[in-house]
């Protein structure tokens, strides 16, 4: 390290080459290459996890192809492997899971954004990213002991009294399956569309709702026909995000889907999810076709997210950075 | 008063309760998790929770010590391994970087940030189980880590970034080069803004169950050293409460309890006394 402070000389502020000696002890260029080589070090765990999954799925990848993705069998023993019921089981239950929790998160962002009282907006919100710090196995604890029994003995039997005709609601009442999966999914994504969507509402210019009340439409109109599509992109953006959490979601499914790789249009029946199949089987895999065929599954995840990640990115960036909340239509 | 308005203020009056019973059925999600939690749990935690190692099923007592204690030394880890490159990587980014590389790491922090837990388990025993060709608490660790950096690093940045220019400048006027700047101006201007993001990235990888499945696996005993299979408190959770005996259903309850106690006071605490405030106007 140089010994003296020499950054105000005026050696520093003309253009003479420095000798490359002089340029590697500067505290400044150490401290420099110190932090680079920090940053660069997420970069190469980024590059090695995305290479790992890659290698070490080449021999599923190189077995099964693309059929992998269509073929229904998950049989260990005799080396056959498909993905098409984990992959239905994510999809499903995050699919329940959206159509729960963004009405009730959308809705209770615009309570917190447009009419709480700035304090009771703030302790809610506090709230609500407490619950988004809950552990998902404390989630998978509730589903397994509270959701499951009470799935099993009220809230199938009812659904099925109610909306039996459906082909999503009949069969069996497990108390586990694809609807108590989504369920507690749904528990655990809302504060991620809250959060998100209260962001973006409250980003919306004042002008617009102030207009919108002073030519007569109620809190409510302003509100819906106003500021929430000025806003609906940013929306969108949190709902991606959300279902990006919902896909990789793994410990609290596990504990409440019935982990039968199984496609059924029924939600009441047990079914599997990707990120369960890999937290039940991955450390019992034997065998280098088997392991390489959950990795695989991992990679498919990892793309899932990262698409679904990216697409959010880029439409909260776009609502935010035009800040006035006043989009292109 | 016509119908029309009679309609419209009705409508407005209705949904507008409609979205505060959505905020009321959020926010009360959490107390209840909360008091079911204590219900369950509260009753079956003693002493001997924290002191003693799991009974065998059919024993009466028995605790999670070296869950407790593996939970910890896993922490320990996470923060050896993950809490410097995501600092010195928040600095490089607010204070060093120039275009295309901080884009490059904060677009990289984005992404990992995003990526299932599950899948950096697979990544950490990709690269420590298989060459080590067992479990270990380092595996673990290192899981937690990887997770830990992208929180740290982009919070340090964005607290970083928060420091005035004007403190800057002063430092610079009074002839401090860049690195002494940084360290003894910005770091310390910055720093209650960094521990939050650090406690509350550490708070969360507490409760990570998913990547320690096939890392740091579980173990009914103590874990000497780092290079065993360590229990923890998440794992020991999912396996109890998936498991058929009454005994073990009863120790998840309480070990979720104490998870999810941990969990709550450090995010509290945090939120309420670090965040609060910082060592120079935020604007």
């Amino acid at each position: 390290m140089a010994t003296t402070p020499n950054a105000v000389t005026p050696t520093e502020f003309t253009a003479q080459p420095r000798s490359l000696l002089r340029r590697w002890t500067g505290a400044d260029e150490i401290a420099h290459l110190i932090t680079l080589i920090a940053a660069a070090a997420l970069l190469l765990i980024a590059v090695l996890l995305v290479y790992q999954l890659w290698t070490l799925s080449a021999l599923a990848r190189a077995q099964f192809g693309w059929k992998f993705f269509v073929t229904q069998t998950w049989d260990p023993v005799s080396g056959d492997f498909g993905a098409a019921p984990f992959i239905y089981g994510t999809l499903v239950t995050s699919a329940v899971a959206l159509f729960i929790a963004v009405p009730l998160g959308v809705g209770a962002a615009i309570f917190l954004a447009e009419l709480a009282p700035p304090k009771l907006s703030s302790a809610l919100t506090f709230v609500s990213d407490l619950l988004a710090a809950v552990p998902s196995v404390i989630y998978g604890l509730l589903g397994v002991f509270l959701l499951v029994p009470l799935m099993r003995t009220t809230i199938q039997p009812a659904l099925k009294e109610v909306l039996g005709f459906l082909p999503f609601f009949q069969g069996p009442a497990y108390g586990i399956g694809f609807l108590t999966a989504g369920i507690v999914l749904a528990i655990m994504i809302v504060p991620f569309v809250l959060s998100v969507s209260r962001e973006v509402l409250l980003g919306v210019a004042r002008d617009q709702r102030e207009a919108a009340l002073a030519l007569g439409a109620t809190k409510w109109e302003s509100t819906w026909k106003v500021v929430v599509p000025a806003a609906r992109i940013g929306i969108f953006g949190s709902v991606f995000l959300a279902l990006a959490r919902a896909l990789g979601e793994t410990m609290a499914v596990t504990m409440v889907i019935g982990n039968n790789p199984k496609i059924a249009a029924s939600l009441f029946s047990p079914g599997y999810s990707i990120a369960s199949v890999l937290a039940n089987e991955f450390s019992e895999a034997t065998g280098n076709l088997y392991l390489s065929a959950l990795i695989e599954l991992g990679l498919v995840l990892f793309l899932l997210t990262f698409v679904l990640n990216g697409l959010a990115r880029l439409l909260i960036l776009v609502t935010t950075a035009r800040g006035s909340g006043v989009l292109p239509t | 008063m016509n119908f029309r308005l009679v309609w419209r203020k009705s409508l407005n009056v209705v949904m507008l309760s409609l979205t505060g019973l959505c905020a009321l059925l959020t926010v009360s999600a959490l107390f209840f998790i909360l008091g079911y939690l204590v219900w369950n749990g509260g009753k079956d935690l003693s002493w001997n929770f924290f002191t003693h190692l799991p009974a065998p099923v059919g024993e009466e007592g028995g605790g999670m010590a070296n869950a407790i204690v593996g939970t910890l030394k896993l922490l320990f880890l996470a923060a050896l391994f993950g809490v410097p490159i995501g600092l010195l990587g928040g600095v490089y980014l607010a204070e060093f970087g120039g275009r295309t590389v901080p884009f490059l790491v904060r677009y990289t922090a984005d992404l990992m940030n995003g990526v299932p837990s599950i899948v950096i388990g697979i990544f950490a025993y990709a690269m420590v189980v298989m060459p080590m060709h067992h479990f270990s608490t380092l595996a673990g660790g290192i899981a937690l880590g990887i997770m830990v950096i992208p929180t740290v690093l982009r919070n340090t940045e964005s607290f970083l970034r928060d420091v005035p220019r004007s403190l800057r400048e002063g430092s610079f006027a009074l002839g401090a080069n860049k690195w002494r700047m940084v360290a003894t101006v910005v770091l310390p201007a910055a720093s209650r803004g960094i521990l939050t993001g650090v406690l509350l990235a550490l708070a969360r990888v507490a409760g990570e169950t998913a990547p320690l499945l096939f890392t740091a696996f579980g173990n009914r005993y103590w874990s000497p050293g780092w290079m065993q299979p360590t229990s923890s408190l998440p794992v020991i959770i999912y396996t109890y409460a998936t498991g058929p005996y009454e005994d073990w259903h009863r120790q998840a309850w309480a070990a979720g309890l104490v998870l999810l106690g941990l969990v709550l006071v450090t995010n509290i605490l945090v939120r309420a006394f670090l965040s609060r405030g910082t060592a120079y106007e935020r604007t």
